[in-house]
């Protein structure tokens, strides 16, 4: 346990010491700013034009209007902005050849992985905690329900999580960061949108693609349904992921 | 303390190591030599457990470095020949971070990154960042990781590269303080350093081994005759047929300004040849030993001059 405490700390220490951290933070929470206002201005819009008619007023609801599709819109940037942060996190060591000190050393492959896994999810928790500033907002001038948003936000951790992972194994294939960030995003874009063929096909096909991608699991968490076996889904893609990078840099010493 | 027995590495088709033997004693510092893509950081990469081999035993300190690769781990420093540096830490958190992953134990890992720094004269950087420091510093921050957590077994790959003269020497004898307490293997082209530090040789070639033993017992088996360069005040070839009637030497020769004189081994005829040219008063400028240096070993072992 401490030796996967000593690698994430110095992880830690280099996302915050070099600008990557500071630079996809800032670029995050711009664009999450970005569409959380336009999703408030929007919503209020419609409240008003609903406010001439009670009945419909009782419908409208923040969760539903602004919550949900500002998760949406959040794991959409996660998407492009993962694989910049999970891309150095072996690539790098190898270029350096500082690989080279972590194998050598008394701890295992796994400890290292996820040492470095724990790191940039730590970067991710920042990254929900501050656009939290956001939802308090919501708080102070109206009153969403508070379930479905930590839900929601737990969906997300979830889903930044399982990009990481596949982020992680990504950097462990190359020494070239690009190319480990490159196959991370078509990877993560793919496995985002293979729902989308589920329409044309029929039988089993449509339900594995289905269970296969991204979307259709995170959906139910936006809207503050909490399936274990959405659960099951995330954590079993992490443990996949992380599965695959320690069996890379296993075979590595192999080759 | 370090076995290494019938070893074998294969890059693909590539047959990097092949079947390598060698021994090294308690506390003694062997030199590992040999050309470029001999073989040599292969050797060192499995012994530290960063490759497996594709065959063969190496043992450490008596831990089999493919069952027990953490035990070994444990009881080796190595320094690679890429000094394995992050250039946005600074010295002292750097080799914080690596007392950490060399398990020592938090009361002591202080007391091991001072101990570390005050060896390696680091004192003057510890702050800076790795980046910012000099070749010089580098090498020796990669040589404080791994001495960090005491380590009876050193691995030390091409420790004086790219270093200048003045820090050469202040590696070597860096080095050479390090003996006893610690084995150590280190891998070199600087011929001298191995005359210097080291107390025996491996050389391999192609990935085989081409001679092993201590500098003495290789000189010796590789060498037919013993013999002395003299130098006179002045020379003259009358003088060669003199020196042939000294009874014990077999050849005469003159070489560069002076005469070379051999005998068979065993024997040694210094003695009388002194005394021949002193009673005669030639004036002796200089009598050296022809013994064999360490380039002509090593040339004369590569090349395969000799049937070890």
């Amino acid at each position: 346990m401490s030796n996967i405490w000593a690698v994430c700390k110095k992880e830690i220490k280099t996302y915050f010491t070099s600008p990557i951290a500071y630079v996809t933070i800032t670029v995050f929470l711009v664009l999450a700013g970005f569409f959380f206002q336009n999703l408030i201005l929007w919503f209020n819009q419609y409240s008003m034009q609903m406010a001439q008619n009670p009945s419909y007023l009782q419908q409208i609801n923040i969760n539903q209007m602004v919550f949900s599709p500002l998760f949406h819109n959040i794991s959409l940037i996660l998407l492009f902005i993962i694989p910049f942060l999970t891309m150095r996190l072996f690539s790098e060591e190898m270029k350096r050849k500082t690989d080279e000190l972590l194998y050598t050393s008394p701890i295992s492959v796994k400890q290292i992985i996820l040492g470095k896994y724990f790191a940039s999810l730590f970067v991710l928790l920042v990254m929900l905690l501050l656009t939290g500033i956001l939802s308090m907002l919501t708080f102070v001038y109206g009153n969403p329900e508070v379930k479905p948003i930590l839900i929601g936000y737990l969906g997300l951790f979830l889903m930044g999580a399982t990009f990481m992972a596949i982020g992680t194994f990504y950097s462990s294939l190359t020494e070239n960061q690009v190319v480990s960030a490159a196959l991370a995003l078509g990877t993560l874009l793919l496995l985002f949108v293979l729902n989308w063929a589920s329409q044309f096909i029929q039988g089993i096909w449509k339900d594995v693609l289905n269970y296969v991608s991204f979307s259709q699991h995170f959906d139910n968490m936006t809207k503050g349904i909490l399936d274990t076996a959405d659960l099951v889904y995330y954590i079993s893609f992490i443990f996949l992921g992380l599965f695959l990078a320690h069996s890379v840099i296993l075979s590595r010493r192999w080759r | 303390m370090i076995e290494v027995e019938h070893l074998f590495k294969k890059y693909g088709d590539l047959l990097a190591v092949h079947d390598l033997s060698f021994s090294v004693k308690k506390g003694q510092i062997w030199g590992l030599l040999g050309p470029n893509a001999a073989g040599k950081t292969t050797t060192m990469r499995i012994l530290t457990g960063y490759l497996s081999a594709t065959d063969g035993k190496a043992t450490v300190a008596g831990y089999d470095v493919f069952e027990q690769p953490n035990k070994v781990k444990r009881i080796m420093g190595y320094l690679p020949e890429n000094v394995p540096l992050y250039p946005e830490m600074t010295v002292q958190s750097f080799l914080h971070f690596v007392a950490e992953i060399k398990q020592i134990p938090a009361s002591t890992r202080k007391e091991a990154v001072e101990k570390s720094i005050s060896l390696s004269t680091l004192e003057p950087v510890r702050g800076r960042l790795i980046k910012n420091i000099s070749r010089g510093f580098k090498q020796r921050v990669g040589i404080a990781q791994a001495l960090i957590h005491d380590p009876q077994v050193l691995i030390l790959d091409e420790p004086t590269i790219g270093l200048d003269p003045a820090q050469i020497i202040e590696i070597r004898q860096l080095i050479k303080n390090l003996k006893g307490d610690h084995t150590i293997i280190l891998s070199t082209h600087i011929l001298a350093e191995v005359t210097q530090t080291c107390d025996g040789v491996v050389i391999i070639n192609e990935g085989k081994l081409m001679a092993a033993g201590s500098l003495e017992e290789l000189t010796a088996s590789l060498q037919e005759k013993d013999g002395v360069f003299i130098r006179l005040r002045e020379g003259g070839k009358e003088k060669v047929e003199h020196f042939q009637n000294i009874p014990g030497v077999d050849k005469v020769s003159i070489r560069d300004d002076g005469f070379s004189i051999e005998w068979t081994k065993g024997k040694d005829s210094r003695d009388d040849i002194t005394r021949y040219i002193v009673e005669r008063n030639w004036g002796l400028l200089e009598m050296r030993s022809l013994a064999m240096d360490i380039e002509e070993l090593y040339l004369r072992v590569i090349t395969g001059e000799t049937e070890q």
